[in-house]
């Protein structure tokens, strides 16, 4: 998992959630349960998004569109839809979910998320049951080419696991080839790092466990 | 995450936790030894060593082993997740729990400063000696508990858990159509009948149970002798995962402490005994303020209850001993509670002098030693029964007295009972309601204990069977809801919370399986 932590997002603002409403008057709109939030990437730099992650906030369904610009510096745009209506709540009315944190991969994705200029997320909750919903904390990581992976283990183990192979002369000794056998599994064994879990179970410091006040922090 | 990613991070996860264990050794010393036998060929050594842990038994104590760490697992998670949220995803339930904790120990704080008792403090070298010749009979003390009182009860558990809200919900007083009639007012995702039928379909009404279908007047052939047959089989095979899937018809009396052990993995080999001589040793050198809350909890309740007082002094060693164990702090990464923390030599935020207290970081309350005193029934060594009473406690019980949304957390439960109730007693509900006698009043006490010393021991014995085999506490919102159905016609006579309380005060005659069979495969839906 070093991959996760070592990658970068992409450095994006999402704009602020449009909640879309109903109703012709200004005076008493009617919430759709319909909300859009943009997150245009930085200009001049079309990505390949790898993965879109967020935490939830009440959100049942979100939809993924993403505007493309294929055709190299300033060719036509296109809006395309990656993910339709991805569950996020098992139940809009409960809270199953509901503060959950998630992650979509390109490979989810219906088309492939390269030159990518802005991402849309749609947010749909039907359960008039909360008073707001929206997304938190949207990273988008773009694709990175895999590093070539410096192996430091690769040559070590080599040393360790030598082949026997057995004398081309005659038939080896059973026996001392089951007692070499023996001491090389008990030269990994050395080897190996043996990190256990198991704790001591001592619950004292240094013999003193002399308690007057909890702290409350 | 997809599957596969998941699914190796889990072996991952679990090959961590077995490595260094006293089994991975013993499998090792195993595998080395064999190495002598005739049938171990150097060509094929690998799987010969393998067929050979197969035939010995070995493998399958290491299944048993992954079992139960499945059963410990935290749930599959995203990376960026952090601590707090996979103990409890909800933050306002994160923060419930966190105040109600401070409330606690505020209070314990308090009291050990007005009765001027330190929290923990060495026992001198006499004090010791004389509590070490006294351990098997700690019941004949009469030490003055009179000024200790409980922690907390269940009551005021349950006034926290009525003043749960979430923020972001709607909650109109209007009355409408998803009015929700009872006093739980978080919207947790809870299973309707339908759902429950499907998750307990062993509990249908055509298969036989032990509870209903081995009453005397039932003829043994129909159904229990063979089913005493199969039971004898899973113990011969030492096999967890069958344990579980048959006790959810029952355990036969004479089968259910080797059943139960196999379903927790719990066992009493030399490093379970000298672990709880270790604890033991820690109940000598120590006196902890908690111990007198211990002393106070089973005086008061256990020692009280015709079935349980016999068992006093075996509920000291297990509770005392219990306090002291460090093992229970790691059910604290899914529990949604933390461990109260302290500093010694008043070196407040070093953390090298940072311990916790008590040493298991669980604070108990009225009522605590119910937990343990049925399992007294089924274990009379002292150290396999608190073996198996830890392994309980860390997989169920932990989830009666903390504030989460799990869907085996007291909250759910009791949001489950009152759906339940409004859903198929609708009558019944809106009366109780009238009358100032909501219904969660009563049950929360059963529901906290998981029914313990409110059922006779045989039939509570036979609820806690399908508590392990469905590694759910749900069947016990179900009984809940059940024995109001049962006592429906009675409870709708009544006028007053008082009179509600009476009808269903003496819950020792009931037979629970027929009851909760009753209600969930016999409910018109």
């Amino acid at each position: 998992m070093n991959e996760v932590s070592s990658r970068q997002p992409v450095a994006c603002a999402a704009k602020p959630p449009v909640y879309l409403q109903i109703g012709e008057s200004k005076a008493e709109p009617v919430q759709s349960g319909v909300c859009v939030v943009d997150v245009p990437l930085p200009c001049g730099k079309p990505v390949s998004v790898e993965e879109i992650t967020f935490q939830n906030h009440y959100t049942a369904y979100v939809t993924v569109r993403l505007l493309r610009r294929p055709s190299g510096q300033d060719g036509p745009t296109k809006w395309v839809t990656a993910l339709r209506d991805l569950p996020l709540m098992d139940n809009p009315h409960t809270e199953r979910g509901s503060q959950d944190y998630h992650c979509i991969h390109r490979t989810q994705m219906l088309v492939e998320a390269d030159h990518v200029v802005s991402v849309r997320l749609i947010l749909r909750q039907p359960s008039s049951a909360w008073l707001t919903f929206s997304l938190e904390e949207i990273k988008i990581f773009p694709h990175m080419e895999p590093e070539p992976q410096k192996e430091v283990s690769d040559w070590l183990s080599d040393l360790i696991l030598v082949d026997q192979l057995p004398d081309v002369e005659g038939l080896p000794d059973p026996h001392t080839v089951s007692s070499s056998l023996q001491q090389m599994w008990a030269l990994t064994e050395v080897m190996q790092t043996n990190q256990t879990t198991a704790s001591i179970g001592r619950f004292d410091v240094d013999g003193c466990y002399d308690i007057n006040l909890l702290s409350l922090t | 995450m997809d599957e596969g990613t998941e699914l190796s991070m889990s072996i991952a996860h679990i090959v961590q936790r077995l490595k260094g264990s006293h089994l991975h050794s013993q499998i090792e010393r195993q595998a080395k030894d064999c190495l002598h036998r005739p049938e171990i060929k150097l060509e094929s050594l690998k799987e010969d060593v393998r067929s050979f842990l197969k035939t010995s038994g070995w493998e399958k104590k290491l299944q048993n082993a992954i079992y139960r760490e499945l059963h410990i697992q935290l749930p599959p998670s995203h990376p960026t997740a952090p601590l707090e949220h996979l103990k409890e995803p909800l933050a306002y339930m994160r923060k419930a729990q966190a105040s109600w904790e401070k409330r606690i120990l505020k209070s314990l704080n308090s009291m050990s400063t007005e009765l001027g008792v330190p929290l923990a403090r060495k026992r001198p070298g006499a004090e010791q000696k004389e509590l070490t010749n006294k351990w098997n009979e700690m019941g004949t003390d009469e030490p003055d508990l009179s000024r200790f009182r409980p922690v907390y009860a269940p009551k005021d558990f349950l006034e926290v858990l009525i003043s749960l809200r979430n923020p972001n919900h709607d909650s109109c007083e209007d009355v409408s159509a998803r009015s929700h009639w009872g006093l739980i007012q978080v919207p947790l995702n809870v299973r309707d009948i339908p759902q429950l039928r499907q998750a307990h379909a062993e509990l249908n009404l055509s298969s036989g149970q032990l509870g209903i279908d081995d009453l005397a007047h039932v003829h043994p052939d129909l159904f229990e002798n063979d089913y005493v047959q199969i039971g004898k089989k899973v113990v011969m095979e030492q096999d967890s995962a069958a344990a579980q899937q048959y006790s959810r018809r029952g355990c036969p009396t004479g089968l259910r402490a080797d059943l139960w052990a196999l379903i927790l993995n719990s066992t009493n080999q030399l490093q379970d005994m000298m672990h709880y001589e270790q604890l033991r040793a820690g109940v000598i050198q120590h006196n902890l303020l908690v111990d007198n809350l211990i002393y106070k909890d089973v005086k008061l309740t256990a020692s009280n209850d015709d079935y349980y007082f016999v068992f006093e002094d075996f509920l000291y060693q297990v509770l005392l001993c219990f306090s002291r164990d460090t093992a229970v702090l790691e059910h604290f990464k899914y529990n949604s509670a933390t461990p109260p923390k302290s500093y010694l030599h008043g070196k407040v935020g070093d953390e090298e002098y940072a311990v916790v207290y008590p040493p298991n970081g669980v604070i108990p309350f009225h009522g605590f030693s119910m937990y343990v005193a049925p399992l007294c029934f089924l274990y009379n060594e002292p150290s396999k029964l608190y073996s198996v009473f830890r392994e309980m406690y860390i997989r169920y019980f932990f989830r009666l007295h903390s504030i989460s949304s799990s869907f085996s957390g007291i909250v759910s439960l009791c949001l489950q009972f009152e759906r339940l109730l409004q859903t198929h007693l609708p009558q019944l509900f809106y009366h109780l309601r009238q009358i100032g006698a909501q219904p969660l009043r009563i049950a929360f006490k059963w529901m906290v204990r998981a029914f313990s010393g409110y059922l006779s021991t045989d039939q509570l014995l036979l609820l806690w069977d399908r508590i392990l085999g469905y590694d759910s506490l749900e069947v016990v919102a179900v009984l809940a809801a059940a024995v109001f159905a049962f006592r429906a016609e009675n409870l709708m006579e009544v006028t007053s919370l008082a009179s509600a309380e009476a009808v269903l005060a003496d819950l020792s005659t009931l037979k629970v399986i027929p009851l909760i069979q009753i209600f969930l495969f016999a409910t018109a839906i």
